[in-house]
């Protein structure tokens, strides 16, 4: 027990020293996790879990953080981790709390520690050189984790956001609408062009209305982006009936040096819609290239 | 000031399977340098036309490929260099008319429009040398991401957060 | 043969399963005029789907199978562009107007279909 620790000799291996950690860590590791639930609720982190939530999490965190240590791979550890936080990240858990609650169980741990081997100095030394690397390590890799899934999360979200802001719409079999409103820039036209050519592949269309009324003015970038859109479209056997084609896009467009009269046009959306269904029941006319 | 991110990977090019296999190799390290799959086919397009110009018009010649940073900015950067009898026109062979019939046509057009920034050195004496560069914009969550890679932070690493 | 082909009634399916080489692609086109003009085909369709880059060099060779089958009698779809290569393809100078595409096999042997009933309703 104690006595014996404290007469132990000091001339243990860097191994052992794990070694006898590990052990001390699972022979006390009722009365560890309790003290950390404990501190936990103290702190007030985790407040949006119950107590027995709260209880099972920190169990399977305490037992991979003791794995960890012995086996000196963090992989579970990050995989649990990872886990832990897609579920609570939707929970609204911080960041601040998940530190927290690891560095509260490094202190936990260190204290119980402390109190073990508090009178053999130079042991508890030994013991806190094997633990102190270790558990800082354990500390940083479900921080980083927990970030990592935070970012994914985020990216996720500009996805959806990106996929939002430029909506293709399938009307029906084989027709696609693809409305586009606001400011155009070269990114967004290429963005818009990935996006229409993916709909055209997904939904099998053959026509596509693309609607510009809601676009201002455009640069000839954009504008020669737009052209190609349409080009690319043809490539695919998709044929692209522009609509709200203002005067001022449309010089653009001809000062492009596109035949203007090779491009599908119509007024409003309305017409570009009937003049889609024209064309879709009359079955295929060769698809003219510009 | 665009640096080189790692050393860079030299093709000889030769014959035509050589076009073929360069091709692939620079979407490979397209996509590995994390850009699109469009943008990866971009590029390994424009290897294809000035791979076949080292080819038919140069005799063969080699092929560079380098991954470079420039701020916010990370790129695939193409050489291609041979000992041929040089471009005696090279505004012309730019020109986007430049096509003309039975393979003449030297592809440097389609490959500029392809690339973001594009160069030709030519002359009689030294052969030629095309250099173009392909880049993307790093956003802050993959900046960080790269960050902690170098700072040998454990990685969290799930598929799909480039 | 590097290319596939095959023959479903009067129509030859020419099938690249991946990116080829020029000479590969001048073979391919080599091959397809002489069968359009042995057997007679009404149409042609070459399938690129397999293709990770189409360059200027094979799009010109597209288009040249086009106007050989065209001359032929026969009428061609380029079938299976990939998104990725529309896009890269857009940025030559190539007129790529001539070639006629559709989306996939099935879309192409319908138009073809499509074409010989107008055709045969026109009495030609």
């Amino acid at each position: 027990m104690a006595k014996t620790k404290a007469e132990q000799p000091n001339t243990q291996s860097d191994g052992d020293r794990l070694a006898e950690l590990v052990a001390y860590l699972r022979d006390k590791r009722t009365t560890l996790r309790e003290e950390w639930a404990r501190r936990i609720t103290e702190a007030d982190l985790l407040h949006v879990m119950s107590a027995e939530e709260i209880f099972s999490e920190i169990t399977a965190v305490y037992d991979n953080y003791v794995d960890a240590l012995q086996t000196g791979s963090v992989e579970t550890l990050q995989e649990y981790a990872r886990d832990l936080s897609e579920r609570i990240i939707p929970r609204g858990v911080d960041t601040d709390e998940v530190l927290g609650i690891v560095l509260l169980l490094r202190d936990v741990l260190a204290r119980s520690l402390f109190t073990e081997y508090l009178s053999n100095p130079t042991l508890l030394n030994d013991i806190l050189d094997a633990y102190e690397p270790a558990a800082n390590r354990i500390a940083v890799t479900v921080g980083v984790s927990f970030v990592d899934e935070r970012e994914r999360v985020i990216r996720e979200q500009q996805e959806s956001i990106r996929e939002l802001s430029t909506p293709v719409l399938q009307v029906r079999e084989r027709l696609l609408i693809l409305p586009i409103i606001g400011v155009l820039d070269a990114q967004r036209a290429r963005q818009l062009t990935e996006q229409l050519l993916g709909a055209i592949q997904a939904n099998r269309a053959k026509v596509v209305v693309m609607d510009i009324t809601g676009v201002g003015t455009v640069d000839v970038a954009v504008a020669n982006h737009l052209v190609q859109a349409v080009e690319a479209s043809r490539l695919m056997g998709a044929t692209v009936v522009i609509t709200g084609l203002s005067s001022r896009i449309a010089q653009t467009i001809v000062d492009l040096g596109v035949d203007l009269t090779m491009m599908k046009t119509v007024g409003d959306l309305q017409g570009g819609l009937e003049e889609a269904e024209r064309l879709l029941s009359a079955g295929d006319l060769p698809v003219e290239g510009l | 000031m665009a640096t080189e991110l790692e050393s860079p990977r030299r093709v000889a090019i030769s014959s035509d399977n050589d076009i073929v296999h360069a091709r692939a190799q620079a979407r490979d390290m397209s996509i590995a340098l994390g850009f699109s799959s469009t943008d990866a086919t971009l590029v390994a397009t424009a290897i294809s036309e000035v791979a076949r110009n080292l080819v038919v018009h140069a005799g063969g010649g080699d092929l560079v490929m380098t991954a470079v940073a420039d701020g916010v900015k990370t790129g695939l950067t193409i050489e291609a260099s041979d000992r041929g009898p040089g471009i005696r026109d090279v505004e012309a062979a730019l020109g986007s008319r430049y096509t003309g019939r039975g393979g003449l046509g030297l592809g440097l057009p389609g490959a500029r429009r392809l690339m973001d920034d594009f160069s030709v050195d030519s002359s009689a004496e030294s052969g030629t040398v095309v250099r173009m560069t392909k880049w993307r914009i790093i956003d802050e969550l993959e900046r960080l991401r790269q960050r902690r890679s170098r700072d040998g932070l454990p990685q969290g690493a799930r598929d799909g957060t480039r | 043969m590097d290319v596939p082909i095959l023959q479903q009634g009067d129509v030859l399916i020419a099938s690249v399963q991946s990116d080829l080489s020029d000479m590969q692609v001048t073979r391919l086109r080599d091959e397809l005029t002489t069968l359009v003009g042995s057997s007679r085909a009404t149409g042609v369709v070459v399938n690129v789907s397999g293709m990770d880059v189409i360059d200027s060099f094979t799009a010109r060779l597209l288009r040249s199978i086009a106007e050989a089958a065209r001359m032929r009698g026969a009428m061609t779809y380029v079938v299976g562009i990939r998104p990725e290569v529309a896009i890269a393809l857009v940025h030559f100078d190539v007129d790529l107007a001539p070639l006629q595409t559709a989306l996939d096999l099935d879309e192409a042997m319908h138009l073809l279909r499509q074409r010989r009933h107008r055709h045969a309703s026109n009495g030609d």
